[in-house]
């Protein structure tokens, strides 16, 4: 119970550092890289590597690039849906969720 | 292309956005500290790209758009859109810093946890600003190009 209580205060803490420093900083095409800054990555990692050691963390890093590749191709959907379908930001994030998972684990199967 | 410093979002920003903020990104690491608890480290190791922080964060940029606008006299959802899409673009390129992130991370993890974190984390900045500045040459470039024209 005081793992989860840890990484939930870890993981709000980076997730807000990160959200913060995105509001502040300047141009807003710039800010948007702190929209996939490695926040949850950071807490995560941290505490696998603390209770885990490292070879756990390289397994759970490969797996990372993959689902970075997903994120990519995620929010190069959600771009589309805004400008093109014009739909609103809360449901074109929603409704390309799917090509996410598809693409993550697509590579997961295939690289393992 | 000037990279700088503004403070005034902070002050038009509500402060249950901050609780949104805080309370989603400790529930999405919970859940993926369970996920590699139930499925293994490579599954969970997916979801440290999960883009759940993203949602909210592109929802909240778009409201900030539309109330600004509508403060102005505008109606707004067009900006807000336009802001989103502009949040959307930074992503794809910061998920580009992200893989760099991990591969240094994966590379380094002989060197200890400390130095490890600290190069995964010098390589996700340098890379960010890189695609970045590569992003605003290209852009430059094209109108360059359509000027020619």
């Amino acid at each position: 119970m005081s793992e989860y209580l840890i990484r939930f205060l870890l993981g709000g803490l980076f997730v807000s550092l990160f959200s913060i420093i995105g509001d502040i900083v300047r141009p807003k095409s710039f800010a948007g890289l702190f929209g996939a800054a490695p926040s949850v990555a950071l807490a995560t990692l941290g505490i696998a590597w603390a209770e885990h050691g490292a070879s756990y963390v390289g397994v759970q890093a490969t797996a990372m690039i993959w689902g970075a590749i997903a994120l990519a191709c995620y929010s190069i959907v959600v771009c589309q849906l805004l400008m093109r379908a014009q739909l609103g930001a809360l449901a074109a994030t929603l409704v390309a969720m799917p090509v996410w998972l598809l693409v993550a684990f697509e590579f997961h199967a295939v690289a393992g | 292309m000037q990279i700088g410093l503004s403070t005034s979002p902070l002050a038009n920003s509500r402060w249950y956005e901050y609780v949104i903020r805080f309370v989603l990104g400790g529930a999405v690491t919970v859940f993926t500290g369970m996920i590699s608890s139930e499925f293994g480290a490579a599954v969970g190791g997916l979801f440290l790209a999960l883009p759940a922080i993203f949602c909210a964060s592109a929802t909240l940029i778009e409201r900030h758009e539309i109330r600004r606008k509508r403060e102005a006299g505008g109606e707004g959802a067009r900006r807000g859109r336009g802001a989103a899409a502009l949040d959307a673009t930074g992503a794809a390129l910061g998920s580009v810093a992200m893989i760099a992130f991990a591969v240094v991370l994966l590379v380094t993890t002989s060197w200890g946890a400390a130095a490890a974190f600290a190069c995964a984390s010098l390589a996700w900045v340098v890379m960010a600003v890189a695609m970045w500045v590569l992003r605003w040459i290209v852009k430059r470039e094209i109108r360059r190009a359509r000027a020619r024209r």
